[in-house]
């Protein structure tokens, strides 16, 4: 890109809680371009860049988002959360465990937007029915598992977090 | 999940039989695992292609210059940089890198200049500025065109990729019931989710380079790469990078000769990815055919002859076509014993996108066409899906139409039965959730029009690759001072072989850690992850390669510790002598030592098949039974699939949910092809390249999944596991359009069925 396109102005981004400064970066990038080869968070996955697939899922102000579809300069000011803001200093969430035990990763191309939106889902609603899990999982496509696994994994977390 | 045998005898973590944690799993789930999308070098330029918009047109001329006047361009490729062959092809070399000036490109898509800059942005303006005149000619699109010969040859190696026929048996039998009816399978798209990707990273001498690559066969790349490069194997080392599905389309070459194009000219690492457009245009499709087929039988329902023809469109380039057009004609018959057949197959080259290896491989369009026709059968002759078939099922030492012999363990009347014995779902409830009726949330569909169907579908499958091909696998094993690794260059696409690796040697070894090596082409060809076939051939190489360090172990183990060198075995993680009962651990008796073994596995060899399609052309088969039950709003067209009930002969089960997964991801493709999956193609053009427009199965649109595993040891296998890849998304399909068929009444010979073919 020429020096006149790339804004020599800097944004800042606020993204799993630190702040991101984003300079020479030219405004038509889109959030997923940014995270991912700017700020070297690669977690969130382009498969289809229209917001069908939700491999880039991320949280942005408490809203799961397709990072695609989100300009990257119009996320000034928010929340942003992704798949490495997940579990403390490098542990397993109990649906990222849930996910292993339960076979719900294969290719693995589809799991970070998958697990970001499960755990949108079982904080807004924590005790979703399968109906309710089907329906609020159906914006994150997975070509390998048919979803049966996934399925599985949600509801062991379900579980897990009311007997505890 | 149930299974007919138990299916473990060791409960050692992480040996054959357990559910074992991916090595690659934590990665996946935390976001770090590098797929080849995620690939980054200092200094490095990001790559692109410019496409063809017409599906047939000859090249008058190309200029780049104002494309290379663009601030932040580095380069420009077209044909006239390819210093080696300037085609490729897997069967066929015939399919240019970049199409040439005064040479035609042959479908929309095809690739024609590649461009190297500091931005995605830079080269997508960077394409748009390269001027391309085309003198466009009118595209062949219907491959019958090809068949009669009225279509005017579009490449010099002519229109027909391959005509074969089989022949056998007593062609002058007439049946006493006959049914028949001309079947239509549409143009399906794998849509793996990580998209083509490759970075290539030229050595600092410029003699060779290496090259990072999402692909399913390293070995085969490197070789149609170093021939289009004019630059020896050895100078290339590929590198598996992280995959994101494959079924079938990383096979063929797609950006990997362009990015080492652009690398090479730069000298800079360069990076390819394609975005879900382009890549509709990157890969091969399954093989949209047309297949008619007429069935003989008795009174009784026992099938007397069958005749077929079947034609493959190959689309624009060879690919694999000769050897999918083999598996459809060779699995004519299905899972069913039969005598008589004259089949005649034909695969041809149109200006439609090529096609390919597809999940299934063939043996999916063949089974939509023999499952439709038992479902005739049993209606004319008054029997049920299930009694139509239980009278013809094959067994172990049938003749095939092929005149193989069926020499593996083959339980298609268990498939059939444990299927049969699978409760039915709950009928539907007038007050169901409207996210369980078809049309869903859409609140369409009113209950009152909604008909329940159940149908079904029984199929075979082959596995490996066929016609005497030794598709061979390697793998290395070492043990150094107690510690294990393996090596291979068998691609991990998703479906956990590196899991299964360390399954391998956990058990044969008796350690727990199993180190894994980088996945390149630094050891032997493990031929492609496709066929159903790494389980069995890199599996079976793993198996070797560990038993031969174990071999070396117990001989130095017999010296240093005076054990009985031929009484000894792993139990568990020690090494005992049964004689003395003496004990010590495998990494007391592995200090110190070096043990390094590589060794290859070669199925049994197979043959090509005669003029009359005569011949042992494949290695061994798998079976499986699939019943469909689904909700139809007849009047709108929807369809909600309700339930499939499944049993699949597995032989051995090595990892209990990898299988679950396989069968349940499996349905899930073969219910996209059933009902909603199909690249449109109009004028040789694609039409939905999207994934707004080309629809996949969601969350929602997945059945609930009931399973028997058939757990027969194959004794050919060696670990006795048959592939479970490919066998569950290829009858579901027939099952479900019977099913469909059952509901609605009628015929319905295309799948995928759409909405209009239900109600209009």
């Amino acid at each position: 890109m020429s020096a006149q396109e790339l804004g020599n102005e800097i944004y800042t981004l606020k993204v799993n809680g630190q702040s991101h400064p984003v300079k020479d970066a030219w405004i038509g990038e889109s959030l997923l371009y940014v995270l991912r080869e700017r700020l070297g968070l690669p977690g969130a996955k382009g498969a289809c860049e229209q917001g069908e697939c939700g491999s880039c899922t991320v949280v942005m102000d408490s809203q799961a988002v397709c990072s695609c579809l989100v300009m990257a300069a119009a996320a000034v000011d928010t929340e942003i959360l992704t798949v490495e803001g997940l579990g403390e200093n490098g542990s397993l969430t109990d649906i990222q465990q849930a996910f292993l035990a339960a076979g719900g990763v294969q290719c693995g191309f589809c799991t970070p937007g998958f697990i970001v939106a499960v755990h949108h889902l079982l904080d807004s609603n924590p005790e979703p029915s399968d109906d309710q899990i089907r329906e609020s999982l159906s914006g994150n496509i997975c070509r390998c598992t048919g979803y049966g696994r996934i399925l599985e994994a949600v509801k062991i977390v379900i579980s897990q977090r009311d007997a505890s | 999940m149930t299974t007919t045998h138990p299916t473990s005898t060791s409960t050692r973590a992480g040996t054959l039989g357990t559910n074992a944690h991916r090595p690659d799993g934590v990665a996946k789930v935390q976001g770090g695992f590098a797929f080849s999308s995620d690939m980054w070098s200092e200094n490095m330029l990001w790559g692109a292609t410019l496409r063809s918009p017409h599906p047939y047109a000859k090249i008058i001329s190309i200029d780049d210059s104002a494309a290379l006047a663009i601030d932040g361009v580095e380069c420009v490729v077209t044909a006239q940089d390819v210093p080696g062959n300037p085609y490729y092809g897997l069967i066929m070399s015939d399919q240019p890198v970049f199409a040439a000036i005064g040479d035609t490109v042959r479908y929309c898509g095809e690739p024609i200049a590649a461009v190297a800059a500091d931005h995605p942005e830079t080269c997508k303006r960077a394409l748009a500025a390269i001027k391309v005149v085309y003198e466009i000619l009118t595209p062949v699109t219907n491959p019958q065109d090809c068949v009669s010969g009225i279509a005017p040859q579009i490449h010099p190696q002519g229109n027909v990729y391959r005509h074969q026929r089989i022949i056998t048996g007593d062609q002058s039998i007439v049946g006493d019931v006959i049914v028949e009816g001309t079947y239509e399978i549409g143009m399906q798209d794998q849509a793996f989710l990580g998209l083509e990707s490759a970075l290539a990273i030229p050595d600092s001498g410029g003699e060779g380079l290496e090259l990072y690559v999402a692909t399913q066969w390293l070995h085969e790349d490197r070789k149609q790469i170093a021939a289009c490069l004019n630059i020896p194997e050895d100078k290339i080392r590929l590198v598996l990078g992280g995959v994101g599905g494959a079924f079938g389309a990383r096979e063929d070459i797609s950006l990997q000769v362009h990015t080492c194009l652009l690398a090479l000219k730069s000298g800079r690492p360069v990076r390819i990815s394609y975005g879900r457009e382009e890549s509709f245009y990157g890969h091969v499709h399954r093989h949209p055919a047309t297949i008619w087929m007429r069935h003989h039988a008795d009174r009784n329902g026992k099938i007397l002859k069958i005749e077929s023809t079947m034609l493959f469109d190959g689309g624009a380039y060879c690919s694999t076509s000769p050897a999918v057009l083999i598996n459809a004609i060779t699995h004519t018959q299905g899972p069913y014993k039969c005598d008589t057949a004259s089949v005649e197959g034909w695969a041809v080259r149109t200006n439609n996108p090529p096609c390919g290896a597809m999940r299934g491989f063939g043996v999916v369009q063949a089974c939509f066409a023999h499952e439709s026709q038992m479902e005739k059968l049993g209606v004319a002759l008054g029997l049920s899906p299930v009694e139509i078939r239980l009278r013809n099922v094959m067994e172990t030492g049938d003749r095939l139409i092929t005149g193989q012999i069926m020499d593996s363990v083959a339980p298609v009347e268990q498939c059939i039965r444990e299927t049969d014995a699978i409760a039915m779902p709950e009928p539907l409830l007038p007050n169901a959730d409207i996210r369980q009726i078809p049309g869903g949330t859409g609140l369409t569909a009113q209950p009152g029009n909604i008909v329940r169907g159940v149908g079904w579908g029984v199929s075979m499958k082959n596995l490996m690759y066929s016609e005497g091909f030794d598709d061979y696998s390697t793998a290395r094993c070492r043990m150094t001072d107690g510690v294990v690794s393996v090596k291979f260059a068998t691609s991990e696409v998703g479906q956990g072989f590196t899991m299964l690796a360390q399954q391998i040697a956990r058990t044969i070894l008796g350690v727990d850690e199993v180190l894994l090596d980088t996945i390149d082409t630094q050891v032997g060809s493990a031929g492609s992850t496709s066929a159903s076939r790494q389980t069995w051939m890199s599996g079976g190489a793993v198996k070797a390669a560990c038993e031969k360090v174990l071999e070396d172990l117990f001989d130095h183990a017999a010296l240093t510790f005076e054990l009985s060198r031929d009484h000894v075995r792993i139990e568990e993680t020690d090494i005992v002598d049964i004689l003395s009962g003496r004990r010590i651990a495998v990494s007391e008796a592995s200090k110190g030592i070096n043990l390094d073994r590589t060794e290859e596995y070669h199925h049994p060899p197979t043959e090509d098949l005669d003029e009359n399609g005569q011949g042992n052309c494949h290695v061994a088969f798998a079976f499986v039974a699939h019943r469909a039950v689904v909700d139809v709003d007849v009047e709108l067209g929807l369809v909600k699939v309700v339930q499939i009930a499944t049993a699949q002969d597995v032989g051995r089960i090595l990892n209990p949910i990898s299988v679950q997964g396989q069968v349940e991801g499996g349905i899930a493709q073969g219910l996209g092809l059933a009902v909603m999956e199909e690249i449109i193609v109009k004028d040789g053009k694609v039409r939905n390249p999207s994934f707004t427009d080309y629809l996949l199965p969601t969350f929602l649109d997945a059945p609930l999944v009931e399973m028997v595993l058939i757990e027969e040891f194959e004794p050919k296998s060696p670990l006795g596991a048959k592939g479970v890849g490919e066998p569950p998304c290829i009858s579901v399909t027939p099952a479900i359009a019977n099913a469909i068929r059952n509901a609605t009444g009628r015929e319905l010979p295309r799948v995928p069925i759409r909405p209009y073919d239900i109600c209009l």
